[in-house]
């Protein structure tokens, strides 16, 4: 078993307590050099809840919607969309019932490990953060939506519920303000696709993950019909630092290097010598945050790499020096998605890589629509047989054509739209891996057809 | 141990579908579930893990206990059931290998360690080794990508994983 327990997986942050200070590592500064989850007394003399009380009954919930406006606080779920203008379009006011502030922690983007961290080692930031965006959007009831395999984030959270409820800092007159909030924790059971904001509402309804239309957002009709706002972990996060220092200070974290606020939790994996994750300014270069990594494994060049996850676009090593931040990797063709990199060799094929990734989106698609459902199987066939050498004339020119078919407005939620991303992305910068693959003429109207479905 | 059994073979593995009672302290924490959510409905994938924490599994008998318990459609239910990827509606082994196969995984290799696992219990995704001690199945990333290949065994999660610890990691689940 001593060998077992070695092998076991633990997160971590690749940075000193000395590095990460309270004004310049807002996320972090809190964590134990031992990895373990800072309990209610630890936070509290870390100046946990102090947004809260300096927050509630001082300030009204309008003023915490312009301060976030004013922050610029991007989503970090990989949308990057202003959580202080979504704030502002939640419907609240006489008539219209207090709605639900959902926590979205279903983390599954391929390449993604950020919000663990923060789950496991300091679920009271997060609590403290729902808080706040539970008294903006007027929200009654909170939950926080967890993947089923996050055992001890699962572990963790609930005992800083238990803590904060004791402590008074969740339930009713909330640090002597008047306002009522509570949480609850909701555990998934796989699949990927309820971590789309209206997928999740399905799910916490206890339905099919089924994305739903929008209009309406979640925001005006959610869950249950009320007014729903869903965040991501590492926003939430971020949001006592804000109202603690203001919207100046959260700006100024990044600097010149950005005109996105605020850090990033950024991190990096696959074959370079530290695999891990760090919190930095936003818009830190990649080739920053792979130097920290220690580089490329001994002997291996960087051929590609992903700057979000699996649904974000394949990027060269020369756009290692552009600052990540949404606006500077959108312009790329690309998306910072959740800025956890994926770095790929010189060695090691793309058109593999990406079979392996459109069939996790094919698995994984919930089979509403008929692009994603009949798509991206067909698309994993066609890169199947290029992989074994075996692709026919015109099947670049068919993977082009499923690349804009699976493209954003043809679809009902951007999960195709994701898993468009890297195939269009791979088509434009390494072409030539594909048409490798190619060894047969056209098959004349493809009299055999290539059989959809059976992934 | 080469042979390969199927889940769904009904005779390695005794199936207490029908005839299925809800346990009541199961049933008790299923009603509690209830409160959590505005309409019932919402605690049935909760209600459903709770049933599979107890068998191991989701029985057929389950569904329409379930169902009425909560004051719910039987077909909701199953709907609900089919849909989710750990919710296991056939027997499964005592312990669950879940084996990430999402991209970080397969570049820090996966490929090799499913291999292994292959080998070693001489079955493949969906399978049950015939002794019922353990189910293989793929998962969408761990979220432990910093420490890939990476896996589960029931609650534990390990990384990186090579195929030479395969044995020994298997050998703390009996
Ligand atoms: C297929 C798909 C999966 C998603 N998975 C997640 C996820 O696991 N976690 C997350 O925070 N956002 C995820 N998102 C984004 C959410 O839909 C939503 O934009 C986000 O939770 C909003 O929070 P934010 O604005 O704070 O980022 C996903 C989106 C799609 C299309
Ligand atoms: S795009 Fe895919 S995942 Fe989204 S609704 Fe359509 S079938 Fe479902
Ligand atoms: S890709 Fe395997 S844990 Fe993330």
């Amino acid at each position: 078993m001593a060998s077992n327990a070695s092998l076991r997986y633990r997160c971590q942050l690749w940075q000193t307590a000395r590095e990460r200070q309270p004004e310049t590592h807002p996320l972090t500064w809190r964590l134990r050099e031992d990895n373990t989850r800072i309990d209610l007394d630890d936070y509290l003399a870390k100046d946990g809840y102090a947004a809260v009380r300096e927050t509630l009954g001082q300030q009204s919930p309008q003023d915490v919607i312009e301060t976030m406006k004013t922050a610029n606080v991007r989503g970090r779920g990989g949308g990057g969309f202003s959580a202080g203008m979504k704030w502002s379009l939640t419907m609240q006011g006489e008539g219209i019932p207090r709605g639900y502030l959902v926590c979205n922690a279903d983390e599954m983007e391929p390449g993604t490990f950020k919000d663990r961290l923060l789950l496991e080692q300091q679920p009271h930031l997060l609590i403290e953060g729902m808080i706040l965006g539970a008294y903006a959007n007027n929200s009654a009831y909170g939950y926080i939506f967890l993947r089923g395999e996050y055992v001890e984030a699962a572990r963790s959270i609930d005992k800083a519920l238990a803590e904060a409820r004791e402590a008074g800092w969740l339930g009713t007159d909330i640090a002597g303000s008047g306002f009522d909030f509570d949480i609850a924790l909701h555990t998934g059971a796989g699949r990927y696709i309820c971590g789309e904001e209206t997928a999740l509402i399905s799910s916490l309804e206890g339905g099919r993950a089924n994305p739903r239309t929008k209009p309406p957002f979640p925001g005006q009709s959610g869950a249950w019909g009320k007014p729903t706002v869903v965040n991501n972990v590492e926003t939430l996060c971020n949001v006592p630092g804000v109202m603690r220092h203001g919207a100046d200070w959260y700006q100024g974290l990044s600097g010149e290097r950005s005109d996105d606020g605020g850090t990033k939790l950024y991190g990096v994996s696959g074959q370079v010598e530290r695999a891990g994750l760090w919190e930095l300014p936003i818009g830190t270069p990649g080739q920053e945050i792979l130097e920290r990594a220690g580089g490329m494994r001994a002997g291996k060049s960087l051929k590609a790499w992903l700057p979000g996850g699996g649904s974000t676009g394949f990027l060269l090593p020369e756009h290692l020096e552009l600052p990540l931040d949404f606006d500077t990797i959108g312009k790329q063709g690309s998306r910072l998605g959740t800025g956890l990199l994926t770095v790929v060799t010189e060695e090691q094929s793309i058109v593999s890589l990406l079979r392996n990734l459109e069939s996790f989106f094919a698995r994984e698609s919930c089979g509403w629509c008929t692009p994603c459902r009949d798509g991206l199987p067909w698309t994993v066939k066609i890169l199947e047989s290029l992989e074994r050498g075996e692709g026919e004339v015109g099947d670049l020119e068919l993977l082009q054509e499923l690349a804009g078919d699976l493209g954003p407005g043809k679809t009902f939620c951007a999960h195709a739209p994701g898993a468009s991303m890297p195939l269009s992305s791979a088509l434009k910068h390494f072409r030539d891996e594909f048409e490798r693959g190619v060894s047969h003429p056209s098959r004349a109207a493809h009299e055999d057809p290539i059989p959809v479905g059976n992934v | 141990m080469n042979q390969t059994v199927s889940t769904n073979d009904p005779t390695t593995i005794a199936s207490d579908g029908d005839g299925f009672v809800l346990n009541e302290e199961d049933a008790r924490a299923i009603v509690d579930e209830r409160g959590h959510y505005e309409q019932p409905q919402a605690a049935c994938i909760e209600a459903l893990k709770i049933v599979q924490r107890r068998h191991g599994w989701v029985p057929d008998g389950a569904i329409p206990a379930i169902a009425e318990a909560l004051g719910i459609g039987v077909a909701e239910v199953e709907g609900v059931a089919t849909f989710y990827s750990l919710i296991f509606r056939q027997p499964v082994g005592r312990h669950v290998i879940l084996l990430c196969d999402s991209s970080s995984c397969f570049l820090t290799g996966y490929d090799t360690l499913y291999a292994e696992f292959t080998r070693h219990l001489g079955i493949r995704f969906g399978q049950t080794t015939p002794d019922g001690r353990f189910t293989l199945l793929p998962v969408c990333c761990l979220g432990a990508c910093d420490r890939g290949p990476a896996l589960m065994i029931g609650e534990d999660t390990y990384g990186p994983v090579a195929p030479e610890d395969v044995a020994e990691l298997l050998e703390g689940y009996e």
